[in-house]
C-alpha cells in the first residue's frame, strides 16, 4: 500500500507537516472564477505554506485545474485575489507575471512537450531561455534532470517515440529544470502504471525536499496523495461554484465525518454529490411512461 | 420577421468583421512592439525563412513557369493581331512583375505555407504548448509568432521575385524558342519598357504588403483557433479564404494607388 511506503513516510517525516509558522507561498483570498456564465469557483480562501506538499482534491470538473491555472496566471480571477510569493498576481502586467512564473514550474496533465524537439531539447528549453549557461553546463544539467525522472536513456527520443507516462516524466524534468520554488502538478498520477505511480509519488515528495520547494498537486488518487501530502484541500461542487469542503492533514481527513469527504475518500455512489448528471426520469426517456 | 433576421445577421457579420480587424491590428501591434526581442535571435527567423520558403518553393516555380508559358502564348496571339508581337517580352514582364508575380505567389503562399502555419500554431495551442511557454515565462508572441511573421515577410517577396523570373523564362520559351519571336526584340523591349522604380519596386512593395497580410492572417487564425480538431480545421480553411480575399482586395487598392489616377 502506498501509505506504508517506507521511503514516502520517511521523506514526509523530514518536513514539518503543518508548519504553521511558514510563510504562505500561495494565498487565495475570497476568490471566484467562471468561464462565461458558468461559475466554477465560489469565494474560496486558503493558503499554501512554504515547504509543503499540498494536494487539491475533489470530483471531476470541480475546478482543481482552474486553481492551478489561477496560480500560474494563465487565467485571472473575476473576484478576489491570488497572492503568489507574497504579492498579488497581476495577469495584466507581463513583466511582474513573468517574474513570478520564473520561480515556478507547472507539470501539465498531458505533458505539453514541444513535439518537434527531443526530450533533451525540451528539458533544455527553459534553461536556454532564461540563462546564459554554456552548452556543456546545459548538457550536464539536462542529463541530471532526466536522470531524476529515470529517462536519461531517452534523451534523444522525440515525444512521439515515448509513452504518455514517459512524456509526463520528461515534462516533470522540464518543469524542475530551473529548480523552481513552487512546483504545480496537474494530475501527475493519471494513466500511470503502478510502478510509475509509486515512483512518481516518491519523486514529487523527494524533489520537494531536495529543492526546498513547495508543491501543489491536483489529483484524484487518494492513496498516493495521502502518502506524500502534508496538507490536503478538498473541494465540493455547489450550484454557485466549487467551495472548499474540508482541509487538513491526511490523518485529520481520514478521521473526518463530513459527508462529502467520506463519500469522496470512500468512493461511494450515494452521498451529497450525485453521480448522475441531472436528467428527466429514465422511464420518460425510454417512452415507458411513469413519472 | 425574415427582414429583421436578415438585418440581425448582417449586423452580426459586420461586428465579426470589425472584431476580426481589431484582433488583426492588436496582434500585429504586439508583434511589432516585440521586434527588438524577435530580431535578437536571427537564427529563429532564419529557420522560418528556410521552412516557409522550402514549403512553397516547388509550387511557386512550377506555377510561375506555367503562368509564363500561358502568358507568352496568349500574349503572342493578341499582339499578332496588331503586328506588335515584338512587344511580347514587355507584356509578359509587366504582367508578371506588376501583378501576377506578387498576387499569385501570395495566393500560393497562403494555400501552402499559410495553412501550415495556422495548423502548427493551432495544434500547439490544442496541445497546451503555448500555455507551457507562458508558464515558463516565455512570451509566445515573441518566441513563436514573431519569427514566423518576419519569416513570411521576407519569404513572400523572394517567392514573388522567383515566380516572376521563372514566368518570364516561360514566356521566352513559348515566344522565342517555340514560336520564333525575335530574341533581341523580346529582351530589348522588356529592358526598355520596364521601369525599375515604377514597376519592379512597386511589385516588390506589393509582395511585402501581401506577405504581411497573409502571414499575419495565418498566425491570427492559428493563435485564435478553438483548441479542438474542428477548431484547427476551421482556422486552416479561414486562412486560405480570408488570406486570398485580402490579397485580391489589397491588390486592387495598391494598384489604384501605384499605377492608377484614382
Amino acid at each position: 500500500m502506498p501509505s506504508d511506503d517506507p521511503v514516502a513516510v520517511q521523506q514526509k517525516a523530514a518536513v514539518a507537516p503543518d508548519a504553521p509558522g511558514a510563510s504562505p507561498v500561495v494565498a487565495f483570498r475570497r476568490l471566484s472564477f467562471g468561464y462565461g456564465d458558468r461559475q466554477i469557483i465560489d469565494g474560496v480562501s486558503f493558503e499554501i505554506r512554504s515547504g509543503q506538499v499540498v494536494a487539491l482534491m475533489g470530483g471531476s470538473g470541480v475546478g482543481k485545474t482552474t486553481l492551478l491555472r489561477l496560480i500560474s496566471g494563465l487565467v485571472a480571477p473575476q473576484q478576489g485575489t491570488v497572492e503568489v510569493f507574497g504579492k498579488p498576481l497581476d495577469s495584466t502586467h507581463q513583466t511582474r507575471l513573468y517574474e513570478a512564473r520564473r520561480r515556478m514550474g507547472l507539470l501539465f496533465q498531458f505533458g505539453a512537450l514541444f513535439t518537434d524537439l527531443t526530450c533533451f531539447e525540451n528539458v533544455a528549453f527553459p534553461i536556454r531561455e532564461h540563462t546564459n549557461l554554456s552548452e556543456s553546463m546545459i548538457r550536464d544539467l539536462v542529463l541530471l534532470k532526466l536522470e531524476c525522472v529515470g529517462l536519461r536513456g531517452a534523451a534523444e527520443l522525440k515525444p512521439s517515440e515515448i509513452s504518455g507516462g514517459m512524456a509526463r516524466r520528461v515534462a516533470l524534468a522540464r518543469a524542475i529544470a530551473l529548480d523552481p520554488e513552487l512546483i504545480l502538478y496537474d494530475e501527475p498520477f493519471a494513466g500511470l502504471d503502478p510502478i510509475s505511480l509509486g515512483v512518481t509519488a516518491n519523486l514529487i515528495r523527494g524533489l520537494n525536499n531536495a529543492l526546498g520547494a513547495t508543491s501543489v498537486v491536483v489529483t484524484h488518487d487518494v492513496a498516493e496523495t495521502f502518502a506524500i501530502a502534508d496538507r490536503i484541500f478538498v473541494f465540493a461542487p455547489s450550484p454557485t461554484g466549487a467551495k472548499l469542503a474540508a482541509q487538513g492533514t491526511p490523518e485529520e481527513l481520514r478521521m473526518s465525518e463530513d459527508p462529502f469527504v467520506r463519500q469522496f475518500l470512500d468512493g461511494r455512489m450515494d452521498g451529497p454529490v450525485r453521480f448522475h448528471y441531472p436528467a428527466p426520469p429514465i422511464g420518460q426517456a425510454f417512452g415507458l411512461g411513469g413519472p | 420577421m425574415a427582414i429583421v433576421d436578415s438585418i440581425a445577421s448582417l449586423g452580426q457579420a459586420c461586428i465579426r468583421f470589425v472584431l476580426g480587424l481589431g484582433n488583426f491590428a492588436i496582434l500585429l501591434a504586439k508583434i511589432l512592439m516585440r521586434t527588438g526581442a524577435i530580431w535578437r535571435r536571427p537564427r529563429l527567423i532564419g529557420a522560418q525563412v528556410h521552412f516557409l520558403g522550402n514549403h512553397s518553393l516547388a509550387i511557386i516555380l512550377v506555377a510561375g513557369l506555367f503562368v509564363g508559358l500561358v502568358l507568352g502564348l496568349q500574349g503572342y496571339y493578341t499582339l499578332r493581331r496588331y503586328g506588335s508581337e515584338q512587344a511580347l517580352g514587355l507584356l509578359v514582364a509587366l504582367a508578371l512583375v506588376r501583378e501576377l508575380g506578387p498576387v499569385i505567389a501570395a495566393l500560393l503562399f497562403a494555400g501552402r505555407a499559410g495553412t501550415s502555419l495556422t495548423a502548427e500554431i493551432g495544434l500547439m495551442k490544442a496541445g497546451e504548448q503555448l500555455a507551457a511557454l507562458e508558464t515558463m515565462a516565455v512570451d509566445p508572441v515573441a518566441r513563436v509568432l514573431g519569427p514566423r511573421f518576419y519569416g513570411g515577410l521576407i519569404v513572400v517577396p523572394l517567392l514573388a521575385t522567383l515566380f516572376s523570373a521563372v514566368g518570364i523564362l516561360g514566356g521566352w520559351l513559348v515566344g522565342v524558342v517555340l514560336i520564333g519571336v525575335d530574341p533581341g526584340a523580346f529582351w530589348s523591349q522588356m529592358s526598355g519598357g520596364v521601369d525599375f522604380w515604377d514597376d519592379v519596386v512597386n511589385g516588390v512593395i506589393k509582395s511585402v504588403v501581401f506577405g504581411i497580410a497573409v502571414t499575419q492572417i495565418a498566425l491570427m487564425q492559428g493563435y485564435g483557433a478553438q483548441p479542438t480538431p474542428e477548431g484547427v480545421a476551421r482556422a486552416t480553411t479561414l486562412t486560405v479564404v480570408v488570406g486570398s480575399l485580402a490579397v485580391l482586395g489589397l491588390d486592387f487598392v495598391l494598384t489604384a494607388l501605384m499605377f492608377g489616377e484614382l
